[in-house]
């Protein structure tokens, strides 16, 4: 039980900071750019919010599969295929959250609109200055909901683990598969204690979440 | 259009009394040959048959809780047993087919003897199906404990059900996998160890008429007709044995 939680923390914990190193500078580019390249990407990165996540599993487990050239590269890399492995349930992760990552943090990079860009630039602030000392502290909101976002969905994830997570405590067995492993086999009490937690500390987080939107519009934050 | 709404009433009433649906729950490893027998028997009687499977242990839970399930053929005596003893059937479980376990690689070849398989290097991973839920998992997790085999050369990976666990195996994504024979049956590449008979209790799969399926007509001949000789020959053709 124990292992299965620490497993599932460390699970989101990575997939969130890696998400926030994709997310930041693709959002960016989306939110800043035009053209119909822009949107065949965006709607790549909005599809994990429609795909069954049984779509995902199946890809994966062919791509990372020793069979297709990619996962022979990646093989060599890891020292082995990675599915069933944590390398694996990361990468599924990164692809299943990324809508949950990157939507918020477009929201907020549009809604800050060219003027402080503007005004930064004619201080002499380089874009990257710019960038790190006035775009990023401005989408302070942004970037805690796709953070938060990330980490709670990560958390939920079940379809995509099943199918290329094998099973393997202490690897590859987190909370949602330990919770149908306790129903399956009958267990109940155990799976009404990880399912209660879980439910308790969602509600907690999309709470805080609603709480937070609303004092940093009070605030006059973004 | 009154008309037509009594016709389509009279032709669905009409068409389901002349072929009643029948809906089984197959455990994994059976689900080949289940589909076989269905053909065979629509074919016999037009009686649709409809086939959901899982491991044995999650179709038992989902029995106890009201899925429409006419029959199930189990992959144990133990469950349909149980379900027998809860009530949710009138006859006790009879043994429709008794299954064999087998170490199935796709990639291996040039093996002689599985003892060779789970301790040589090449196999980084074995998968085999959930013991508490799937009963040739439990069989395999027997095998592994008889055998007293170090765990130290390869990871063991968990399916689901007996069917993922193949899956896993057919991908190349695992060495090698303890599967049902009936699954490889129609599958002749890579190498097959017949798993001894003394390294693990008897696979004898149970099969019982629920009480959901009583009144079905169609139930009641699927169920009559697994015990006949046609049906018999099809469950052999698929690796199993039968009484």
């Amino acid at each position: 039980m124990l292992d299965a939680i620490l497993l599932t923390l460390k699970l989101a914990t990575l997939t969130t900071i890696i998400l926030l190193i994709i997310g930041i500078p693709l959002a960016w580019w989306l939110a800043r750019s035009r053209g119909l390249f822009k949107d065949m990407i965006a709607t790549l990165v909005s599809m994990p919010l429609v795909l069954p996540p049984t779509v995902l599993g199946f890809y994966l487990l062919i791509t990372l599969g020793p069979d297709s050239p990619l996962g022979n590269v990646l093989s060599s890399l890891f020292g082995g295929p990675l599915t069933f492995t944590f390398s694996g349930l990361v990468i599924g992760s990164v692809i299943f959250s990324l809508p949950f990552m990157v939507q918020p943090l477009r929201n907020t990079f549009e809604s800050i609109g060219n003027r402080p860009l503007e005004v930064a630039a004619t201080l002499r602030a380089s874009p990257l200055d710019t960038f790190f000392s006035v775009v990023l502290p401005l989408s302070r909101n942004g970037l805690l909901t796709g953070s938060i976002m990330s980490f709670v969905h990560t958390l939920g994830e079940f379809g995509v683990v099943l199918m290329i997570g094998g099973n393997i405590p202490g690897e590859t067995k987190v909370l949602s598969i330990a919770i149908y492993d306790y129903v399956e086999s009958l267990e109940w009490a155990q799976a009404h204690l990880i399912a209660g937690s879980m439910l308790c500390f969602s509600f907690i987080v999309i709470l805080s979440m609603t709480l937070l939107e609303r004092n940093s519009r009070k605030a006059g934050g973004l | 259009m009154k008309a037509l709404v009594i016709t389509l009433l009279l032709s669905a009433i009409s068409s389901s009394v002349l072929a009643a649906n029948v809906r089984i729950a197959v455990a994994s490893n059976f689900t080949a040959a289940a589909q076989a027998l269905s053909a065979a028997f629509t074919q016999r009687t037009k009686h649709d048959v409809q086939i959901s499977s899982g491991s044995t242990g999650k179709l038992y839970i989902q029995i106890r809780h009201g899925a429409p399930f006419d029959l199930l053929l189990a992959a144990d005596m133990e469950r349909p047993h149980k379900l027998y003893t809860e009530g949710y059937t009138n006859t006790p479980p009879f043994t429709y087919a008794t299954g064999q376990l087998v170490l199935w690689s796709r990639d291996l070849s040039g093996v002689v003897d599985g003892m060779d398989i789970l301790n040589s290097d090449t196999v980084k991973r074995l998968a085999i199906a959930n013991a508490k839920t799937a009963p040739y998992g439990k069989a395999a997790q027997e095998v592994l404990d008889n055998l007293k085999t170090t765990h130290s050369s390869w990871k063991l990976i968990r399916g689901d059900n007996i069917a993922q666990t193949y899956q896993f195996a057919a991908s190349g994504n695992v060495n090698a996998a303890f599967v049902a024979r009936a699954q490889i049956v129609l599958d002749k590449r890579g190498f097959t160890w017949q798993v001894p008979q003394s390294l693990y209790s008897p696979i004898q799969q149970g099969a019982i008429l629920l009480k959901h399926g009583i009144n079905n007509p169609a139930a009641n001949a699927f169920y009559r007709f697994l015990s006949s000789d046609e049906a018999k020959s099809v469950i052999q053709r698929y690796g199993y044995i039968t009484r």
